[in-house]
């Protein structure tokens, strides 16, 4: 499936981008980000009742669909291509599949089928004020103390942090370092002890917060320490996902863009007609195009748990974010000084851009990533 | 002034801004000081406030303004290039009337050029200009005009001609923007700042001496401003900012910042803040990441190499020989500078590029150049015009076949704005 899909799914495809289309118009978009939350309960709850859509990749023992990520991936292309303002990626990319691969059993029945009923909006919390997308970069402490443990720390640029009702946090146990001594928790998002301030970010469509933990008690995820492998399972998934989401967003912005130019008229011909905007047009046609290609290989990756997926997820993020934020500077450019304005749409997008761009690493980032777990070829394969 | 050497230019601005600069001066009772001195604008002609002296020593002059922290002659804004285009074009009346109050920050300018359907193809302007009696009647819409708002006069280029080609029906004019018929409404930017706004006019009036150059002619005066707006593109990194010594010119130049040059104040930004990155990466740690040191690497080459390319074009103006192609080539720069600047910071900021205003990187000052930069390659005159412009006038190179010059502008094809 890595190629191609399925009718069943091309179906769903259009059935998902219809409902977005009425349901997420950019003046509902420009109405909630204009907000503190961010998004609206009601429109979250018939996304989910009429489309199961925070059910899809969740095993249906524990509520879900069972679907598995190349469907994820197609919900999230839509929805990035729609700048849905909703905690979906945080509530079903994020906290559901670190659930999934860090849960033990009677976590997952406890969690789940609320989150994939999107009854409950989960968010994840593993990243600080020192903005490391890695293990090392994590200092918030869990303490046992009466049983249980005590939470003691910040997280920051946790998407929907200050709306979610259940927040997944990754912290280490005292004394260790590097991949020692990881654990996820669960805290509720009403925790005494817990302050979650919104920050002001460039994207508006997509909230973030800052959390503060002191002594806040929490519940085990899964294995005490063990955290580090389903953590790194998880920010590849979530990076699978996220390269999904900025192509949706890419293509949206060049056909857009491909519109505009069609019609604007300047020198007395379209601007269309000019040989050096066909060629840019062209250009993007293909760097869009190149990164829906990783996207789609690393989702069928994820979704057959392959063994290259550590390495093509984090050439899809690095691709999609490098196509992504292209598109949008040009998108801009070529709608002239229209697109620099408020009121044209266009910066939606742009924004949403910079800010996937960061999130969860940057190109450079993911590249060296890339390198790293890219198979060495075979000795003698090269002369 | 041919005999003037750096050395005795040095010697007789040092003297007379000791002589004459104090901090407790209204700041335009110094202004005037300055444009009766020929001090504040050097490099004009001695009989227009200013010294004739050759560009490269009135930088010296400046530097010397600077060693003695004195307030300069208002800069900011399309002033200067209003004081250009009249220096070159205007009347004996324009000089006397508007010359000296650009220089002392008494009005405000604003340049009504774009229109909703009407661009980088700048000579489709749509407005009319009709004489009716003794006066020109004016209608129409303009749109990004910056500072129109603030402004008390416009550089209007209008249709005064439909039957000829499009570039042969033009006049500029200068509208007063204090009437009843010229309506400013700022429009807000990407960045949320609303320093550019709609302007409508209707039935608005100019007094037929308040024409600049011949009638349908104004695509020539156009050009001229046109040509100094882009000569200056790179040097708005330094707009906008006042000093912090106390005194009353300083006091009143700040007050000035802070209203007729608020729409500004994002400018430094819109360029990218090369200045930023080095003490950016030593904070962030990132000038120890091998990736980063690369990209900060091809940025400072770059923006060294512009601001190379700038001195190399002035000194060939200075030596009074022709300007080669690097003269050309500052707008386009400015641009590659900008995206590459916006590029480098997202890369030192890391995760904090998502965030702006308070929880930003320096105050939201990183956000700020992240959503401003994209207005450098348009503002101006975009970046794709720039290009066939050093295509077909520096290179020489075939134009490309056009439509729309060759038959009355009447029965040319254009967009439809409602
Ligand atoms: C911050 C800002 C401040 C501004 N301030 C002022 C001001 O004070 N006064 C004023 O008059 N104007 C001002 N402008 C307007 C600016 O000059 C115009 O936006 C610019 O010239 C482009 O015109 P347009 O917006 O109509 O875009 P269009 O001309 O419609 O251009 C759209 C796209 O088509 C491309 N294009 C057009 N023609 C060609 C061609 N022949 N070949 C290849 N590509 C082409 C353009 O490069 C652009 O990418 C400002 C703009 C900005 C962003």
């Amino acid at each position: 499936m890595a190629f191609s899909f399925s009718d069943e799914q091309e179906e769903f495809r259009a059935v998902l981008r219809r409902f977005l289309e009425d349901k997420s118009p950019t003046s509902e978009v420009r109405r909630w980000m204009e907000t503190e939350a961010g998004w609206d309960r009601e429109t979250w709850r018939r996304l989910n009742q009429e489309l199961g859509l925070t059910a899809i990749h969740i095993p249906e023992d524990y509520g879900g669909q069972g679907f598995g990520f190349v469907e994820l991936a197609i919900v999230l292309e839509e929805t990035g291509r729609a700048l849905l303002c909703a905690p979906y990626f945080a509530s079903t990319a994020l906290a559901a599949t670190a659930i999934m691969n860090a849960g033990d059993e009677d976590r997952k029945r406890a969690l789940l089928p609320d989150i994939a009923a999107g009854e409950s909006v989960a968010t994840l919390a593993f990243t600080e004020d020192n903005g490391r997308w890695d293990p090392s970069g994590v200092e918030l402490t869990a303490t046992p103390a009466d049983g249980g443990y005590l939470l003691d720390g910040a997280k920051s640029f946790v998407l929907d942090g200050h709306t979610a009702d259940l927040i997944v946090v990754l912290a280490r146990l005292p004394g260790s370092s590097g991949d020692q001594g990881l654990s996820f928790f669960t805290v509720s998002g009403q925790a005494k002890g817990l302050e979650r301030r919104p920050l002001r970010t460039v994207d508006q469509t997509r909230k973030q917060a800052r959390l503060t933990f002191d002594a806040v008690p929490a519940e085990p995820l899964g294995a005490m320490g063990e955290a580090a492998e389903p953590l790194a399972r998880t920010l590849d998934q979530a990076a699978v996902c996220l390269a999904n989401e900025m192509v949706g967003g890419a293509e949206r912005l060049r056909q857009d863009t491909m519109d505009y130019i069609g019609m604007r008229m300047q020198f007395g011909r379209a601007i269309a007609s000019f040989q050096a905007i066909k060629h840019r047009a062209a250009d993007l046609l293909v760097e869009v195009e190149l990164a829906k290609s990783a996207a789609y290989y690393a989702a069928a990756a994820a979704a057959e748990d392959s063994e290259d997926l550590p390495a093509v997820a984090s050439l899809a993020k690095a691709c999609a974010a490098d196509a992504y934020m292209h598109t949008a500077i040009e998108a801009i450019q070529l709608h002239g000084g229209i697109g620099f304005t408020w009121d044209n749409d266009t910066h939606l997008w742009f924004k949403r851009a910079k800010s996937s761009e960061v999130f969860l690493g940057d190109p450079s980032h993911h590249r060296e990533l890339m390198m790293q777990r890219w198979d060495a070829p075979a000795e003698g394969a090269v002369a | 002034m041919s005999d003037a050497t750096e050395a005795t230019v040095r010697a007789e601005a040092r003297a007379w801004l000791e002589a004459n600069w104090n901090p407790d001066l209204g700041l335009i009772e110094w202004r005037n000081m300055l444009a009766e001195s020929g001090w504040g604008v050097p490099a004009w002609p001695e009989e227009w406030h200013g010294r004739g002296l050759p560009e490269a020593l009135a930088a010296v002059v400046e530097e010397e303004f600077q060693e003695i922290g004195a307030v300069g002659v208002a800069k900011a804004g399309i002033r200067l290039l209003a004081a250009a285009t009249l220096l070159e074009h205007g009347s004996q009346l324009h000089k006397e009337k508007f010359l000296r109050r650009i220089l002392t920050g008494e009005d405000t300018w604003c340049q009504l050029f774009s229109e909703p359907g009407s661009g980088s193809d700048l000579a489709g302007a749509t407005t009319r200009a009709e004489l009716k009696g003794n006066k020109w009647l004016i209608n129409g819409q303009k749109v990004w005009t910056t500072s129109a708002h603030h402004a008390d006069y416009g550089l209007l280029l209008a249709r005064t001609d439909w039957d000829v080609p499009k570039h042969k029906g033009l006049s500029y004019f200068v509208l007063d923007m204090h009437q009843p018929g010229v309506e400013a409404n700022p429009l807000r930017q990407m960045n949320g700042h609303a320093s550019f706004n709609q302007v409508f006019i209707t039935d608005a009036e100019i007094a037929p001496e308040f024409q600049v150059g011949e009638l349908g002619e104004g695509w020539a005066v156009a050009t001229t401003t046109l040509m100094h707006e882009r000569r200056r593109a790179d040097g708005l990194r330094t707009w906008a900012r006042g000093s912090d010594r106390p005194g009353r010119a300083y006091d009143e130049e700040r007050a000035e910042i802070a209203t007729v040059m608020e729409p500004y104040k994002w400018y430094p930004q819109r360029a990218g803040r090369v200045d930023l990155v080095l003490p950016r990466a030593e904070a962030t740690g990132k000038i120890d990441d091998p990736a980063a040191r690369q990209e900060i690497a091809k940025l400072l080459t770059l923006s060294k190499a512009a601001e190379w390319t700038a001195r190399r074009a002035r000194a060939a103006q200075e030596q009074g020989r022709p300007q080669g192609p690097e003269g050309s080539l500052g707008k386009l720069i400015a641009s590659h500078v900008a995206r590459a600047a916006a590029h480098v910071h997202t890369l030192i900021a890391g995760a904090d590029a998502m965030l702006s205003g308070e929880d930003g990187p320096l105050d939201g000052t990183i956000a700020e150049i992240l959503i401003s930069a994209p207005a450098t390659s348009i503002a101006g005159g975009t970046d794709e015009i720039q290009r066939n412009i050093i295509a077909e006038r520096v290179l020489r190179m075939p134009k490309e076949p056009r439509f729309d010059t060759d038959r009355p502008f009447r029965e040319v094809p254009k967009n439809t704005v409602s």
